[in-house]
């Protein structure tokens, strides 16, 4: 077990820059997830740190160790591929031994070991089969296994859950986080599905075109994304964010169709950081707003334009002007398709982003 | 109406597959019944009288029976450093990149049909005879081996392009050296493109006369595509009782060869792996 540090590493294949002076360090036994939407370099994060991508600059540790030069082998680290790469010639048994096979185990002791892990991940009885004929959640178990069989430095995760049914993924999910908290053992799990970082990870890493934008906890990123991009990429549905106008003298802001919101007690605050008449983008969370009764000076009049019952709660999207607003509601009348409403703002819970998008408040 | 037009179509239709099949299928049935007809004849019939006297001429021809021998070291010879060098190159090149792949294959592969044909033999002779490997097995087998490759090489590369990097890189990062990679991963999942080239090599030798013809000189040595001749009359005819009880022993390796692999792994020669 140990910690990852990354230290201005940069990748370029050819004209594209996959990764953007990242300096990151992971912590000893840390759950830490790396999310960003498609191509923003997290698989090429990852397989640096594996050691199947050479960087063009930057320096790569595990442990107390310099990695830079250091081939896969010599790495101590496990993986756990997209595709699971079982090896298909190889039964299940073979499979998971192999880390043990190429460092010479007797194989007594590989058997030993391998029906071991396999107890603990409950595939013990898979262990004649060839991975053709394991499901894709079974099949995920036995890549588990073989990263697990010679204990590791660090773990690697390359969305493992992606190729799964959604009931299956959940599943998945709880044993990963459940088994990597047991074994305390270091772990870079890289996804695009901000719900699973969220629910896996310590602390995230929120990348975009190569940069590394936010590291934090999931409450941290939640709460207070650091700007607009991460306001936008997390949550389900994500941040709303309106643009409008800072009006000084009336301490509100003006929205684009003329509507007013009183600032009310973060006013002063405003007038700190933003000058009059700037433009700026106020962010909310879709579960802070509510329905109000009539206007009120935090109010906004909007008009249902959907409605999506989850269960427990209601997704209501209202339009205000152009833009449209998502609401959480857990009431038992939802507002019906159409309708006119009022949207109370809590502007308490309100966060305001310069126009270049990045948190001022 | 239609049906009669129909019925006519399907006779006529298994009429004419029945000629082309027989057009074919003949020789070998003469194959089949010549060697043990006491009478020499081209003529397809029934052994009469049955007798096994040819092949007891042929067994008792120790040269040509030495020579079946020689076949056998010469082509599996061949096969097995034909197919160990082409995995490994084809291997290499597809994985290193490197660049105007495609010119230098087929470059390699035009002039490898230069290598086994007639014009260069005198060249090939004289090289031969300037390194000492006239005259050796060595020899015959290296310029089979010179002959065979480029093609080899571009077979096998469609296989090792089809085969997903992962495996590789898994293995890698499960702590495996380069040389446990390629022999764990690598090559099993190669096993069927190497099955390919394998019998590509082993039938290309098995039948070939003119090299080891020219490179030769110790009659113990010479394959069996050479010793075949040794049936012939002074005058230069086949004794055909003779030549095709031989030609029938000659032909065993290959069908053995094909069945052996046919029964191991089927022949599902492209997308052979069960993923
Ligand atoms: N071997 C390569 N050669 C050239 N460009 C590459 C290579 N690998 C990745 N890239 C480019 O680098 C960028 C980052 O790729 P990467 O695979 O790291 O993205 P990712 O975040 O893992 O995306 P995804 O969620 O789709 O897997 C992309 O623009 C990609 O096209
Ligand atoms: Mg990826």
């Amino acid at each position: 077990m140990a910690r990852i540090r990354l230290e201005g590493v940069t990748k370029v294949f050819g004209a594209v820059v996959a990764v953007d002076d990242l300096t990151l360090t992971i912590e000893d036994g840390e759950f830490f997830a790396l999310l960003g939407p498609s191509g923003c370099g997290k698989t090429t994060t990852l397989r640096m740190v594996a050691g199947l991508e050479r960087p063009t600059r930057g320096r790569i540790f595990i442990g107390e160790r310099d990695v830079t030069d250091l081939p896969p082998q010599a790495r101590d680290i496990a993986m756990v591929f997209q595709d699971y790469a079982l090896y298909p010639h190889m039964t299940i048994m073979e499979n998971i031994g192999y880390p043990l096979k190429v460092r010479r185990y007797a194989r007594s002791e590989i058997h030993r070991r391998v029906r071991e892990v396999a107890e603990v991940l409950q595939i013990a009885d898979l262990l004649d089969r060839r991975p053709g004929q394991l499901s894709g959640g079974q099949q995920q178990r036995a890549a588990v296994a073989r990263a697990l069989v010679y204990p590791p430095q660090a773990f690697l995760f390359d969305e493992p859950l992606s190729n799964l049914d959604a009931k299956l993924r959940l599943e998945a999910r709880s044993f990963l986080k459940h088994l990597q908290k047991s074994l305390g053992i270091t772990t870079i799990y890289v996804t695009h599905d901000q719900a699973e970082a969220m629910a896996l990870a310590d602390r995230i890493g929120v990348m975009d075109r190569g940069r590394l934008l936010q590291v934090g906890s999931p409450i941290e990123i939640y709460r207070r994304p650091r700007n607009t991009f991460v306001a936008t990429f997390i949550g389900s549905p994500p941040m709303n964010l309106l643009r409008c106008r800072f009006q000084q003298a009336e301490a509100v802001l003006v929205l684009g169709d003329g509507q007013a919101l009183a600032l009310g007690e973060r006013a002063e605050a405003l007038r700190r950081a933003f000058r009059d008449g700037e433009p700026l983008w106020l962010g909310i969370r879709p579960e802070h707003l509510a329905l109000a009764e009539g206007p009120g000076p935090t109010h906004l009049a909007a008009r249902v334009y959907a409605v999506e019952p989850l269960g427990v709660e209601t997704l209501v999207t209202v339009q205000v002007d152009a833009e449209r607003i998502a609401l959480r509601l857990s009431v038992d009348e939802p507002p019906v398709l159409r309708e006119q409403v009022w949207v109370r703002v809590p502007m308490e819970r309100a966060l305001f982003f310069r126009e270049g998008g990045e948190l001022a408040l | 109406m239609t049906v009669i037009r129909e019925v006519l179509s399907r006779v006529l239709f298994y009429l004419f597959s029945a000629l082309i099949g027989a057009f074919f299928a003949l020789p070998m049935l003469w194959l089949l019944l010549a060697p043990f007809n006491a009478r020499g004849t081209l003529a397809l019939e029934i052994p009469r009288p049955f007798t096994l006297a040819n092949f007891e001429a042929v067994f008792a021809n120790t040269f040509a029976m030495r020579a079946l021998l020689n076949s056998v070291f010469i082509a599996g010879g061949t096969m097995l450093v034909v197919t160990l060098t082409a995995t490994m190159a084809a291997y290499a090149l597809s994985r290193a990149e490197v660049p105007y792949y495609d010119l230098l294959t087929y470059g390699l592969i035009l002039f490898s049909s230069v290598v086994t044909g007639t014009a260069a033999m005198v060249p090939i002779f004289l090289l031969a005879n300037a390194l000492g490997l006239v005259d050796t097995y060595v020899g015959v087998i290296l310029t089979f081996t010179g002959g065979l490759l480029p093609t080899a090489i571009f077979i096998l590369r469609d296989f090792v392009e089809g085969l997903p990097r992962s495996y590789e890189e898994s293995a890698m990062v499960c702590g495996a050296t380069p040389w446990q990679m390629v022999r764990d991963v690598v090559m099993p999942l190669l096993q069927p493109g190497m099955m390919v080239v394998a019998i590509w090599a082993f039938v290309q030798v098995w039948g070939a006369f003119l090299i080891p013809f020219v490179l030769l000189r110790t009659p113990e040595r010479m394959p069996a595509a050479i010793a075949i001749y040794s049936f012939y009359t002074e005058a230069g005819t086949p004794i055909l009782t003779l030549t095709s009880a031989y030609a029938l022993l000659y032909a065993i390796p290959v069908l053995v060869l094909y069945l052996f692999v046919n029964a191991r792994y089927g022949f599902r020669f492209f997308g052979g792996i069960k993923r």
